[in-house]
């Protein structure tokens, strides 16, 4: 299995994201500047990463969707390879239009960092097939701008194609009010594409992968990828 | 213009004349005006900060640098240092403490180390008082909005109220970066024929003169002040940051400084002075971004996120290449010359000619007058103290006191996760982080005590330090250094000033006791406005290493049959307690003495009781004594506990005093007879098992686990 | 030529417009009555050198659906002047 983590001016969470997938993934770990045109050859796994590219100025995520670089990320897509955007790669993927919906200021309107827990809503993902379905996982947030949006009619579909994969749970997996931390609509914490090859979603799992920083509910979606990619395409 | 327009005093001007055998010009005289302001030559502080203890086998460097290295071991050190920003947070709180960030993590790296990890001490006015209000939120958005931006985790703080912080808030940003010690950056290595580059931002008018500012009282139009703050923008820092990290992993820089207060005048004289060079420099080279500038302005502007580099002719046009990466303009402006001379030029011709060493040095130290405060002896006199009627509802106000309750809505805005590094987060007495290179840990402990420090300043500066060094020693951590920042108000009233003198002397004795140098450090003096003084507040970070977390002993893990150890004397002191405070409404009191003696047993045991894994939890007392650790304790783990004790002294001194060194620890029965061991003919008292769902202590509180804990969520 | 453009970005109706309403509160809470509604936006002003006018709208145009506007959450006008 290959991954490449994209490193856009302003992201923070790149060298998290790269220690993460060399721990639990068997193969190569490639980082690559938004300014390149290509992915390197072979990739199966491209990650955005967390962080403030382009210091959230204008829109999060605004300006890094037009990096050079979306365009090869983009034929990724097409091709049915695999995308992850964490945290501010979400808001990456929202504004290139590979997911739909925005990701708007919290509710509180402040930054909040804190765990918390999310409920896997489907196993049928390549991000989520080693997990048990509705299993709690608690993974930590850290943004601003985490409300997820989309009008009504939108969100309809999404849920009835089964596209939602994560919604902000407590511990016991009941979706309530207090345990959405940002205000998304439906409590959806990530979707999917209609493909699902490309999964967007505002917690950390990089920040869930090693037992001395507090949690390991992460190390499932590597698994879950690599797994698939395994399986699938007999790697 | 003459030499008090630029805030100089009649025997400063004709120091300066002396020194120069001539008289300075007008771009001299504003430099000047500048570079020895206090907040630049510490004129008012150099005598005092020479009692500190520097050196010792952790130092690899001591003050004098942008930031202090003590040693990690396997070729790494760990750069560290804390930095006021306080006249202008009061005026722009979002942007002075968004730029007192930015400006401590450029220190940092200027020492050629990664930023890891940021603390950050803040000190507000009353909750009640509207405009501290504001200002407390906009600081608070302030140092998240740029510390998240920059990727920089926000691992721990402190935060404290007093009316005396009402117009004058206190924000002392902490940072601290790995540096592998053969990249470790040195400002005396610039050799003649090297280019001065400026790399970053281009240059504005932001913060002129804002070094002087920050040496005089805030007077009733600060209002007018504002073009005086400086703009923060994260985004370029965290551009700067992997763009400098990259340049010294390729060696290509030969010195490089962080252009602070006084930006290019201050950093590129530095640099001459330590390296016993002269230099070059050519202002209207510098990218500027508002038209007409003049000399003295593009010299002393403070705009922020730029950096100066020493860099070899050859090695130029690759640093420019991975400038243009990412996307930094770095231009070269001036050379280092063999002749000691500082020479700045406009336009050809020279505005400026100055010996190195005078700028950044040679400020004539003002011997302040000082003179004991009238009030000293009322200070420690409490007001009548009874014994409180309701114990339950007391503990419970305590616990949801502005100083020591829950600060969730603080840390909770800053990402304190970021580099995956971060073992213990903000909310806990310990911060501890991973560093990967060397295969350890280091711990920080943020401390100040404003009360304790106006009752007595030699006893309240040393116990500062020593609930700093006391934290690192429960948790496992062995000293390394210490950086601290010395908040004042106006040295020119001589009871202020004594209270300066001795909290420096009391801060000195008890690093020097305990084995712990000053690395690195800041001061701000002139905290006060016409009506109102801050409370005399040095602030202390210290750093300390762990091995392994097998030596590391967190708080608020008990586990049910624990046993549970009370080490230290049994009452200490009720003056500047939180107690006094809120029983009396005043924290007037009498402090415990000082004892080195004892502080150095104590950590040698605590350290110790660490090494041989004899605790599963441990929490050295501060803010609340026993009572609120206890309570603190129990409301993280969920267990209970009843102190079945007969205290042989007054309860309300055994539960609320506060001073000296004092700890409780959670032995597993297995464990006891080691633990005792370790601490025998040491105070020590077992205070009971834990168990159960109340927190009880015999003749005072008994409250259910539960209740304690839902008071402190809300 | 040379034109001044002044475009207002604002969030489209049916999108929750936090920031919006928590300052309309604070604005009441100093004393403000009868403020009916409070919208957010940001302002882009920019200075531009065209052949005419028509190209000149054309530019703002295409910034916006470029980059300066989300249309899914954001709607806008601008206003656009020779200088």
């Amino acid at each position: 299995m290959r991954s490449t983590v994209i490193i856009f001016p302003g992201s923070n969470c790149d060298r998290d994201v790269l220690r993460a997938l060399e721990e639990h993934t068997n193969g190569s770990v490639t980082p690559v500047w938004h300014a390149e045109s290509n992915l390197p050859e072979e990739t199966d796994l491209v990650v955005l990463p967390g962080g403030f590219s382009y210091g959230d100025y204008l829109r999060p995520g605004a300006m890094a969707a037009r990096a050079p670089i979306m365009e090869a990320v983009k034929d990724h897509v097409a091709r049915g390879k695999f995308v992850l955007g964490i945290c501010n790669g979400f808001q990456v993927l929202t504004e290139a239009r590979l997911l739909p919906g925005a990701l708007l200021p919290n509710k509180s309107l402040s930054f909040i960092c804190r765990p918390c827990h999310v409920r896997v809503e489907t196993t049928g993902s390549p991000f989520t097939c080693r997990y048990s379905m509705h299993r709690v996982l608690q993974f930590p947030i850290a943004h601003h701008e985490g409300l997820y949006f989309l009008p009504d009619k939108e969100i309809e579909n999404l849920e009835k194609n089964g596209q939602i994969i994560f919604r902000y749970a407590d511990t016991k997996g009941n979706l309530s009010e207090a345990s959405n931390p940002n205000g998304s609509k439906n409590n959806i914490a990530g979707i999917a594409n209609a493909k699902r090859n490309v999964l967007g979603l505002m917690p950390h799992p990089e920040r869930a992968s090693d037992p001395l920083l507090g949690g390991t509910d992460g190390i499932g979606m590597w698994h879950s990828i690599q797994s698939w990619i395994e399986e699938r395409e007999g790697k | 213009m003459g030499y008090s327009d630029v805030g100089l005093s009649r025997e400063e001007y004709d120091a300066l004349v002396e020194f120069l055998r001539r008289e300075p010009n007008e771009t001299e005289l504003r430099l000047f005006g500048v570079m020895w302001s206090e907040h630049c030559s510490y004129k008012s502080t150099r005598p005092l900060l020479k009692q500190f203890l520097t050196s010792g086998p952790t130092v690899l460097q001591g003050p004098g640098e942008n930031a202090g290295v003590v040693d990690l071991g396997k070729g790494w050190g760990l750069a560290f240092k804390v930095e006021s920003h306080n006249h202008p947070s009061a005026v722009e709180p979002y942007q002075g403490a968004a730029t007192g960030v930015g400006g401590i993590i450029r220190d940092i790296l200027a020492m050629g180390a990664r930023p890891v990890a940021s603390l950050d001490g803040l000190f507000f006015g009353s909750p009640e008082d509207g405009h501290s209000h504001a200002l407390a939120q906009g600081i608070v958005k302030g140092v998240g909005g740029y510390g998240n931006s920059v990727g920089v985790p926000t691992v721990g703080g402190k935060t404290f109220y007093h009316e005396g912080y009402n117009k004058n808030p206190l924000v002392n940003a902490f940072c601290a970066g790995i540096v592998k010690l053969d990249t470790l950056v040195s400002s005396q290595t610039a050799k003649p024929g090297q280019k001065v580059l400026l790399l970053g931002a281009k240059t504005g008018r932001d913060g002129i003169a804002g070094a002087a500012f920050a040496s005089v009282e805030l007077s009733e139009d600060t209002q007018q002040s504002r073009p005086q703050v400086q703009i923060g923008d994260p985004f370029t820092e965290k551009r700067l940051i992997e763009c400098c990290l990259e340049l010294l992993e390729q060696k290509l820089i030969a010195s490089m400084q962080d252009m602070g207060a006084a930006g290019v005048l201050s950093s590129s004289s530095e640099v001459a002075s330590k390296s016993g060079v002269g230099m070059i420099l050519d202002l209207d080279k510098v990218p500027q971004r508002e038209a007409d500038m003049q000399g003295w302005e593009i010299a002393l502007s403070e705009s922020q996120e730029r950096m100066l580099l020493i860099v070899e002719p050859s090695k130029i046009a690759a640093v420019i290449k991975i400038a243009e990466k990412w996307d930094l303009d770095c231009t070269e402006f001036g050379v280092v010359t063999e002749e000691e001379e500082y020479v700045l030029r406009e336009r050809g011709a020279v505005v400026a000619s100055l010996p190195p060493d005078l700028i950044g040095g040679n400020a004539p130290v003002i011997a302040w007058a000082s003179r004991e405060p009238e009030d000293l002896k009322m200070r420690s006199v409490m007001p009548p103290l009874t014994p409180p009627e309701n114990w339950n509802e007391l503990l419970l106000s305590l616990l949801t006191s502005p100083s020591l309750g829950k600060k969730n809505w603080i840390w909770e805005q800053y990402d304190s996760m970021v580099q995956t590094n971060t073992v213990e987060g903000p909310g806990k007495p310990v911060s501890v982080i991973r560093v990967l290179p060397s295969e350890n840990f280091v711990a920080f402990s943020m401390e100040a005590d404003p009360w304790k420090c106006f009752i007595s300043p030699y006893t309240g500066g040393a116990e500062t330090v020593a609930k700093a060094l006391r934290s690192l020693a429960v948790a496992g951590a062995s000293p390394l250094g210490l950086t601290d920042c010395l908040n004042f108000p106006s040295p020119e009233k001589s009871p202020q000033f004594w209270e300066l003198e001795q909290c420096v002397a009391g801060m000195a004795e008890c690093s020097r006791v305990l084995e712990c140098p000053v690395v690195s450090g800041n001061v701000s003096l002139y905290n006060e406005y016409p009506g109102g003084r801050i409370l005399p507040t040095p602030l202390v970070v210290a750093a300390g290493l762990i091995e392994s977390l097998d030596s590391y002993v967190p708080a608020g893990k008990w586990s049910e049959g624990d046993r549970i150890f009370l080490v230290g004397e049994l009452e200490a002191a009720f003056g500047g307690t939180h107690y006094a405070y809120a029983r009396t409404g005043s924290f007037y009191g009498p402090l415990l003495p000082f004892d080195p003696e004892k502080e150095k047993d104590f950590c040698t045991r605590a350290l110790k009781t660490a090494a041989q894994g004899t605790a599963t939890s441990g929490r050295a007392l501060a803010g609340g004594g026993l009572g609120v650790a206890l309570a603190r304790e129990v409301i993280a783990c969920g267990l209970g506990l009843h102190v079945a004790v007969t205290a042989p002294v007054h309860l309300d001194a055994f539960y609320f005093s506060e001073g000296g060194p004092r700890a409780i620890y959670a032995v597993p029965p297995e464990r006891v007879q080691d633990f005792l061991e370790i601490w025998k003919k040491f105070p020590l008292m077992e205070l009971g098992t834990v168990r159960g769902t109340h927190l009880h202590g015999m003749g005072a509180f008994n409250l259910p686990v539960a209740t304690l804990q839902k008071v402190w969520e809300e | 030529m040379t034109f001044r453009a002044e475009i207002i970005i604002t969030l489209k109706e049916g999108v929750l417009d936090t920031a919006g309403k928590a300052v309309s509160l604070s604005l009441r809470h100093l004393g403000h009555q009868g403020i009916r509604e409070l919208r957010m936006g940001r302002v882009v002003a920019v200075t531009l050198d065209t052949p005419d006018e028509a190209s000149a709208r054309t530019m703002v145009e295409t910034m916006c659906s470029d980059l300066l506007v989300n249309d899914l959450i954001e709607e806008h006008r601008y206003s656009l002047e020779k200088i």
